[in-house]
């Protein structure tokens, strides 16, 4: 039992952490090109605090491994080894498809964290206590976006059906009910997949009924990014994020 | 970057509570919303605020430079209306 918890904590932290990491990567591109610079320092601000957040996660996923670093699991990894959704490694595309993927990611963050507070395991509890407060900023920042854009002008709402075209077919690697969501009701008091996802949905529809997007499930393809199966576009933002680390393994600050 | 036609907001921050707000800046945003949450990104990084206040720039009443010598010079040579004999014990405070 005590062996099982651990995997469970273990997956789940490589998933959190990989999804805070690759999202917070993608945001970081957005520096300095920001529509305006009231906005590129807003994102940049959830940039960092998801860099933050992918560190505390895979700091733990690390102790879990017998004692490798964040360092070890951030920058010596391959592809395959990596637990993040696909949908956060997709290209950034325009403002609104950053935007509103985002706010898909968001909704799903946060209502993981506030179940996730809960859990007995006082590491994954604390990670998540800290997380949540910056998540909340970050899903009402991105659903006020989702909404100004989608119900702004004809060319931006325009815009936010590309976007949806784009991002909707990934959101169902979001919703699947693989066994690392199934393991945690076992050790989180109170936790089921289907309340987290119900939150989701929730949340999506509110937003979406006000930025005149549709909130209906697709025949969605099964997506495995949690389990290593990736596009091709993490293998490009892995050779640019890790490059430094591995040409120059001694660089510090 | 471009912020055409967003209307300027000026920002004010009180740091702690019993302190005032104070200005810290100006941005641009579509609306007091955003502007609130812009002045939340930009001005309070590092721990500034623990309230913000944002003014449509447009509804500042400034006086004219102009009248500086009217307005001001004349407290310039009234000394005594500053209480500078009074000391003011520790536990005041700001005043």
């Amino acid at each position: 039992m005590e062996q099982e918890k651990q995997k469970a904590a273990l997956n789940l932290s490589l998933v959190m952490g990989d999804n805070a990491l690759i999202l917070g990567h993608r945001l970081s591109e957005w520096c300095g090109h920001g529509p305006i610079l009231e906005q590129d320092i807003a994102l940049s601000n959830i940039a960092l605090d998801l860099i933050g957040q992918a560190r505390l996660w895979l700091s733990h996923a690390g102790k879990l491994q017998g004692g490798k670093s964040e360092d070890d699991l951030a920058y010596h990894r391959d592809v395959f080894d990596f637990h993040n959704f696909q949908m956060v490694e997709t290209p950034n595309g325009h403002w609104g498809k950053t935007l509103l993927r985002q706010f898909l990611y968001d909704a799903w963050h946060h209502a993981m964290l506030q179940k996730l507070v809960l859990a007995q395991d006082e590491d994954i509890a604390g990670i998540a206590r800290k997380s949540l407060k910056e998540v909340n900023y970050h899903l009402r920042w991105s659903s006020e976006w989702v909404i100004r854009l989608g119900d702004g002008t004809e060319e931006s709402a325009a815009k936010m059906q590309d976007a949806y075209a784009d991002v909707w077919p990934y959101v169902g690697e979001l919703l699947q009910k693989d066994f690392w969501l199934k393991e945690l009701d076992q050790w989180i008091p109170g936790f089921t997949a289907d309340e987290i996802l119900a939150q989701w949905w929730k949340t999506v529809r509110e937003v979406f009924s006000q930025a005149n997007l549709p909130a209906e499930p697709m025949d969605w393809l099964y997506r495995k990014g949690h389990l290593g199966h990736h596009t091709e576009h993490l293998g490009f933002i892995l050779a640019e994020m890790q490059f430094l680390p591995r040409a120059y393994p001694d660089a510090t600050w | 970057m471009s912020n055409q036609n967003w209307p300027l907001f000026e920002v004010f921050i009180r740091s702690k509570n019993g302190l005032s707000h104070k200005h810290v800046g100006s941005l641009h945003a579509a609306d007091a919303a955003m502007a609130i949450e812009n002045a939340r990104d930009v001005y309070c990084r590092r721990n500034e605020g623990v309230s913000i206040w944002v003014v449509p720039s447009t509804q500042i009443v400034a006086s004219d430079p102009e009248d500086a010598e009217a307005l001001y010079e004349p407290a310039k040579d009234k000394i005594y209306r500053h209480p500078t004999f009074y000391t003011v014990p520790d536990e005041v405070g700001h005043m």
